[in-house]
């Protein structure tokens, strides 16, 4: 069984093809990155997976399920999470409230024993916050438990947006920058999660980042695109060291 | 025959109709504010008109002209004391202080004006003209040509004036617009202020053909849903979305059973936010995330 | 300063999070029990009058409180629930049923006029609301074998098992008693996992399908139940009203509606209550301010609608988080006394930025 596939896909926005036939598979339980410049249509691409943008070609499978024309709330039940770029969390609930979200596909309670609380409600609202306090845990978040996201530094809010999608459980977690906005203290944290995430948890990641350090650190395997298009793909090595990918990045050397 | 006279008047009607939902589109794709007291905009330029023609008797195009300045002005200072506060924040809040702006309008209009209905003589009205065997007023034939050369001149305006560019980066990104020596609050007034005279110039045209009293406003609500079905941030689309309200609208008065005249206008606008939910023109796409 | 010091998940949940709550909580009903042994008639009337527009409060405090729905026709839902408990009524139909029926049927109502609304956001929504509105109210107007149209139509006094509910403290319980209903309903929405489902849709509806949430499921659910508690509401306002006629249920109430759940706190439910009491005691209050103010103000129509508009531009400038808003920073203040800082609240300036993408 692939476990992710990515086959030929392209987006149109207007004239442009913001992603033009890119082609990638991603292993079970590894750590697949994609890079490029900034406009590449990493973020792009992502949203595609996510189900916010209809491609306008190509075929995205997960676990041999196609996914390309599912709605986007049906994403996060099959098992596939995400972060955002610029953090899309709930701005006037508190860190606890946005992970307990997080549990929303586990919530089996229909409207109406929400309406009245009943003891089922009230068993299943202890038992997910049990949950959420295992993640809590795993990150660090404590001290945080009871604010409000809008009095939160950035740092803090990217880790409560990955403890989101973690609280989901899901099989196949997209990190969209990771590491963007943060110190180095804090990116070598985020390097080890991002570690603990593949190894402990269990769970498979697709990164996009910039930070080429932690790229090298924590991926299998590597991506670059270009212009919507896909560059070199390999080993973190192999991708840094290879001509093109230079060129994109650092543009050509004029003296040749 | 009775179906182009019809026509016509619809037209008219959605000429009104499409002036304020311009000016209430113009606000909206400077600042993203909703400005739900459009409607009282024009009727407060209506209560100006009758009072510089009516009462103080200048002649016809001087009680014009103070009328758009005076409102041009009170646009300025409605949004240097009132609006500038709220900028950024939450958009349901600006509908809110919008709304309860239109009430304070109403209230202040029927207490300067009293409750009776005012009625506004003008050169042309009263008269009937005779195009190609139809009898329109020339009340209608006035607010078409006016609605015709105040578009053109803000087309004008807008496409080669730095005014325009200023506005819409303004609108994009505030903060970066302060980077660039924008002075946005002075261009956001600025907009409020050309937004209150195109609610002028239509106060003006309409108080001939529908009577002058603080209620008159309630008319901008069918201009929303012309700015709706237009898709908002669209200016042709504003005056699109009016021009189809008013048509049907008369149709539907000629051809309907009663009370559906009433509501035609927001059963087309439910039928395009179902088809199309961004309206017919629409600019907004989603959220870039 | 009270620290509560937490020993279990359920002191979370529960909705009485330590014994000062219960204290307080209990004295307030023991005394709304009491009122009406103690109060004036007209005292009482007035009281049941704010448990009516606290429920319809709830009721629109749902949507655009708590989904982030703004909703501009909510009287609509009113006068859908006083008219059907009217009509049922006059059919011979048991009160606490015709009651029941009148609030099922807003339910549908709502969950309806969500369906084709459902994908617009902000602006459209309310827009599209108002349109709503105003279509329920031709629609009662013209259909004359249910409503009476413009004519208007009669309500029979509230007969509850048997005896009449004409004596007013009759009423008040009644009220009060479908309000504690209401009450206790919103806020245990509020800490299940729909009313995160709603917070959620209101902060970042992109945010939220990817969390799950199907977004029209929600809205609808959201809506319908909003329906549903001021339908509940218009069914007892018929009783308040006796006579029916459309222009009861104008522009003007959807507005005072709203400016109770703005005036109150938008997203809470204390704020509900506060602006119903509030809005409650308004004509009252204007009543009183009319004899000090010069004829020449004091007198003219539109005062009224004047002075709600200018009351919620302070609020809407001044005091954004509304009278629970202020209460809470009053409470904080004395919890705190004296290291209270003003600036606890004060939150950075905003700037504009469009979410538009051209």
């Amino acid at each position: 069984m692939t476990f992710f596939r990515a086959e030929n896909i392209s987006i149109d926005f207007g004239g442009i093809r913001a992603v033009n036939d890119v082609s990638f598979d991603v292993e079970k339980g590894s750590v697949f990155t994609i890079v490029g410049p900034n406009g590449a249509g990493k973020t792009t691409i992502f949203n595609i997976i996510s189900r916010i943008y209809n491609l306008t070609q190509g075929r995205i499978t997960f676990e041999d399920k196609d996914i390309t024309h599912l709605p986007a709330h049906r994403i996060v039940s099959l098992g596939i999470a995400r972060t955002f770029q610029n953090i899309e969390l709930f701005e006037h609930a508190t860190v606890l409230h946005n992970l307990l979200i997080g549990r929303h596909i586990y919530c089996r309670s229909t409207f109406f024993s929400d309406l009245f609380f009943l003891p089922s409600v009230k068993r299943m609202e202890l038992a997910h916050r049990k949950r959420v306090e295992d993640i809590i845990d795993f990150l660090d978040l404590q001290h945080y438990r009871n604010q409000l996201i809008q009095n939160l530094p950035y740092g803090v809010r990217k880790i409560v947006e990955l403890g989101r999608a973690l609280c989901t459980e899901p099989k196949l977690l997209l990190l969209d920058e990771p590491a963007s906005g943060l110190n180095v203290d804090e990116t070598e944290n985020m390097s080890f999660w991002i570690d603990d995430i593949k190894k402990l948890l269990g769970i498979s990641v697709i990164m996009v980042e910039h930070n080429m350090n932690l790229v090298s650190r924590v991926s299998d395997h590597v991506l670059a695109i270009n212009y919507g298009r896909a560059l070199a793909e390999g080993t973190p090595r192999n991708v840094q060291e290879n001509p093109d990918v230079i060129k994109a990045y650092l543009g050509e050397n004029k003296d040749g | 025959m009775e179906f182009l006279q019809v026509l016509i008047t619809g037209l008219g009607q959605g000429c009104l109709y499409g002036l304020i939902a311009l000016g209430f589109v113009l606000i909206y794709k400077a600042t993203e504010i909703v400005n739900f007291a459009q409607g009282d905009l024009l009727m407060l330029g209506a209560f100006f008109a009758v009072t510089y023609i009516g009462i103080l008797d200048l002649p016809y195009w001087l009680g014009f002209l103070l009328t758009i300045i005076s409102m041009a002005v009170f646009g300025y200072m409605l949004d240097m004391v009132v609006i500038r506060s709220m900028i950024g924040k939450s958009p349901f809040s600006i509908i809110i202080l919008t709304i309860s702006i239109g009430f304070i309008l109403r209230a202040v209009a029927g207490g300067i004006w009293g409750s009776d209905i005012l009625s506004l003589e003008t050169p042309y009205s009263g008269e009937m003209a005779d195009i190609a065997g139809m009898v329109i007023g020339q009340d209608y034939l006035v607010v078409i040509a006016g609605t015709i050369v105040l578009s053109v001149i803000l087309f004008l305006f807008f496409k080669f004036s730095s005014l325009g560019i200023a506005m819409q980066a303004a609108s994009q990104n505030q903060l970066a617009a302060y980077y660039m020596g924008i002075p946005v609050k002075s261009v956001f007034s600025l907009i409020w202020a050309i937004s209150a005279l195109v609610a002028a110039v239509a106060g003006t045209l309409m108080a001939p053909i529908s009577l002058v009293s603080p209620q008159m406003g309630f008319i901008g609500i069918k201009a929303f849903a012309a700015a709706v079905i237009g898709g908002f941030g669209s200016l042709p689309g504003a005056l699109i979305g009016g021009l189809i309200i008013g048509s049907s609208e008369q149709l539907a008065g000629t051809y309907l059973p009663t009370g559906f005249q009433e509501i035609t206008a927001y059963l087309i606008m439910f039928l395009v936010l179902t088809l199309r939910p961004r309206g017919l023109f629409a600019q907004i796409q989603q959220k870039k995330v | 300063m009270r620290i509560i010091f937490k020993t279990s998940y359920l002191q979370d949940i529960k909705l009485l999070k330590h014994n000062g709550y219960i204290f307080w909580y209990g004295v307030l009903l023991l005394a709304i029990l009491l009122a009406p042994a103690v109060l004036d008639e007209f005292y009482i009337g007035e009281m049941a009058f704010i448990f009516i527009y606290a429920i319809a409060g709830l009721g629109l405090m749902i949507p655009v409180g708590f989904t982030g729905l703004p909703s501009l026709g909510h009287a609509a839902f009113m006068a859908i629930g006083a008219y059907a408990n009217a009509y049922f009524l006059n059919k011979g139909v048991p009160l606490l049923f015709s009651i029941f029926l009148a609030g099922l049927i807003s339910f549908g109502v709502g969950a309806l006029i969500t369906i084709p609304l459902r994908r617009m956001t902000g602006i459209y929504f309310a827009i599209a609301s108002l349109a709503f509105a105003i279509v329920v109210e031709e629609i009662i107007a013209h259909w004359k074998s249910v409503t009476e149209g413009l004519g208007g139509m009669s309500v029979d006094y509230p007969v509850l098992f048997g005896f009449e509910l004409d004596s007013t403290w009759h009423f008040y319980f009644l009220c009060l008693a479908i309000l504690l209903a209401v009450l206790y309903c919103t806020i245990n929405l509020v800490r299940s996992p729909s009313g995160r489902a709603f917070i959620a849709i209101r902060d970042s509806e992109i945010s939220a399908e990817s969390m799950g949430i199907n977004l029209s499921i929600y809205k609808i659910k959201s809506f319908a139940i909003s329906g549903c508690f001021t339908g509940l509401a218009g069914a007892l306002f018929a009783h308040r009203l006796s006579y029916l006629t459309p222009d009861a249920f104008n522009f003007l109430l959807s507005i005072q509606l709203l400016m109770m759940v703005v005036v109150g706190g938008l997203g809470t439910v204390h704020g509900a209550i506060f602006g119903a009491i509030f809005v409650g005691l308004l004509p009252q209050i204007i009543a009183i301010a009319k004899d000090y103010l010069p004829p020449a103000i004091g007198q003219f129509p539109g005062l009224e609608p004047g002075l709600f508009g200018i009351i919620m531009v302070l609020f809407i400038i001044f005091e954004p988080m509304g009278l629970y808003g202020r209460w809470v920073k009053f409470k904080l203040f004395f919890e705190m006394f004296p290291l209270y800082r003003k600036a606890t609240f004060k939150r950075q300036k905003t700037y504009l930025k469009t979410e538009r993408v051209q």
